[in-house]
């Protein structure tokens, strides 16, 4: 019986761990690639919720098939935001790098409670819905779902970056960004790619979290602090190591808010956090 | 037919803040040619190769390379054209293998990974480290990251190779074999233009040499003709 709601535990646990993977994954990398740190990142994955719930509310298309029209538009969010506010603050200094996305999240926010109202939105009638019983493990098929298409898009991603020729050109400039053009490689195109995938994978999360999760202007907090903790354990800027801590986080979260209590949930993770902060800075596997 | 040098730099100079690191630098390089680039500390060698590589646009002068002016380009579009650089200090993909690291290079002019991988394959035997492709760049020794650059310089197919300090810090040993493998870029018919402090390095290899002092060039000829010229006598053992 108590095992049977430990595995029940750890399954809901594995479930949003691989979704605060994906999301961690595009901060990862945006971080890896030029250093700056995205506080608007939870903002790409409010998007991507709101792309879903508009494309279901106004043409009837679920968030499953909206989810290539999804990625594609962050895509294009996260260049635009490239182009426009990060371009002209590579070279300065970080606190301004910090208070330029800091701005873009509240400016975000505010955007989206503007325009769509401040109400927490669901999508019902969803194509997916219901539970899966595998033995006494109950679980969501949309958690399922989206926990799947949370593995799904890590794994393209991380085949984008070791198996193709644009990839490789990412990697190498998040390596060393002056060796990566003396083999030339365009830095600035390669920031604005790393953009562009990063707010994809945050707005995909948001997709694939849409059809269980509410949705509302402020949504991206819930999960922003969460991602920092996964991209500080998994170590900066590596997608593996936000992969694993990902799940690893999650688990945490889940089974911490079983043992000791929900409403601590939170500040376990943040725990994790300064304890990962004291014992091991760089992360799992994170550079040195 | 195109009779330009491979590359003209004329009257080049260049200044950080008021520090004159460059000042009215004129030579010519020619196909297959390898130069050697000395002077004493801080008499500019880094600062003209980071002109000529793109890092830094020049105060004045200009670089024509194959006849076509490239003063002020950006690192990629150098690389592009066929300028190659390695670094005094290595910056090797040290969390890539040696084969990715040398992949990155071969990308530029191979648009299929199969084929970049290839290509890298050739690159890694020419410098002798083919045993270690499959090892993280960031274990392999001084002198087998040295070589990589130099591997994954080379994949980028240049015309010219600027090659900063490949043969300091290496044993008597290497250092020949270092020799030897600019020799063989050579025969390869790519031009090199070499920073070195290891005379015995560069001296019976060298086509011709460059040297600067205090910013300026103040020498240019055969490296028996620099051993007796007495401003170059003078600029190493100070007046």
């Amino acid at each position: 019986m108590t095992a049977d709601i430990l595995i029940q535990v750890l399954v809901s646990g594995l479930l949003i761990g691989l979704i605060y993977a994906l999301v961690a994954v595009g901060l990862t990398l945006i971080f890896g690639v030029m250093d700056i740190v995205n506080f608007a990142h939870g903002e790409f994955l409010m998007l991507g919720m709101y792309a879903s719930f508009w494309a279901f509310a106004l043409f009837a298309i679920d968030p499953i098939i909206a989810l290539p029209m999804t990625a594609l538009l962050l895509f294009a969010v996260g260049v635009i935001v490239y182009q426009t506010v990060i371009r002209r603050i590579l070279k300065a200094p970080m606190l301004s790098q910090i208070f330029a996305t800091f701005g873009l999240m509240i400016l975000l926010r505010g955007l989206a409670q503007f325009f769509w109202k401040p109400d927490h939105r669901l999508i019902s009638n969803s194509l997916i819905s219901g539970n899966i019983a595998l033995g006494p493990v109950q679980f969501g098929l949309p958690q399922f779902v989206a926990a799947l298409g949370a593995v799904g898009v890590t794994g393209a991603l991380w085949l984008f970056l070791h198996r193709t020729r644009l990839g490789t050109a990412l990697e190498a400039t998040a390596i060393d960004r002056e060796a990566a053009t003396l083999m030339g490689i365009d830095g600035q195109k390669m920031f604005a790619l790393a953009w562009g995938i990063g707010a994809a994978c945050a707005g995909l999360a948001g997709g694939l979290i849409a059809t269980f999760f509410p949705i509302f202007p402020e949504v991206g907090s819930n999960f922003i602090l969460i991602a920092f903790v996964v991209v500080v354990l998994g170590g900066f800027g590596s997608i593996t190591g936000a992969f694993l801590a990902g799940i690893i986080v999650g688990l945490i979260e889940v089974l911490g808010g079983f043992l000791i209590g929900p409403e601590y949930k939170t500040a376990i993770v943040l725990s994790l956090l300064l304890i990962v902060l004291l014992v091991r800075p760089r992360g799992l596997l994170g550079k040195a | 037919m195109n009779t330009a040098p491979l590359l003209a730099v004329d009257g080049l100079g260049k200044a950080f803040d008021g520090l004159i690191a460059n000042r009215d630098i004129s030579f010519i390089i020619h196909h297959g040619e390898i130069v050697g680039l000395i002077g004493p500390n801080g008499a500019g060698k880094t600062t003209l190769f980071n002109c000529l590589a793109g890092f830094h646009t020049p105060t004045s002068g200009r670089i024509a390379f194959e006849g076509r002016d490239i003063t002020g380009s950006t690192p990629e579009a150098a690389a592009a054209l066929g300028i190659a650089r390695t670094f005094q200090i290595v910056r090797v993909f040290q969390s890539m293998t040696a084969r990715e690291n040398v992949m990155v290079g071969a990308m530029l002019r191979n648009k299929r990974v199969a084929e970049a991988r290839e290509r890298a394959e050739q690159e890694l035997e020419f410098v002798g480290l083919t045993h270690r492709a499959d090892t993280p760049a960031s274990d392999l020794t001084v002198s087998e990251q040295k070589r990589l650059e130099v591997a994954r310089a080379l994949a980028t197919e240049p015309k010219l190779i600027l090659l900063d300090e490949v043969m300091a810090g290496l044993n008597p040993t290497e250092v020949r074999e270092a020799s030897q493998l600019v020799h063989r870029i050579h025969l390869r018919g790519i031009a090199s233009i070499i920073v070195e402090h290891v005379m015995e390095g560069i001296m019976p290899i060298a086509h011709r040499m460059l040297v600067l002092d205090y910013g300026a060039k103040i020498a240019d000829g055969t490296p028996a003709e620099i051993a007796e010229n007495p401003a170059v006598i003078a600029a190493y053992l100070g007046e």
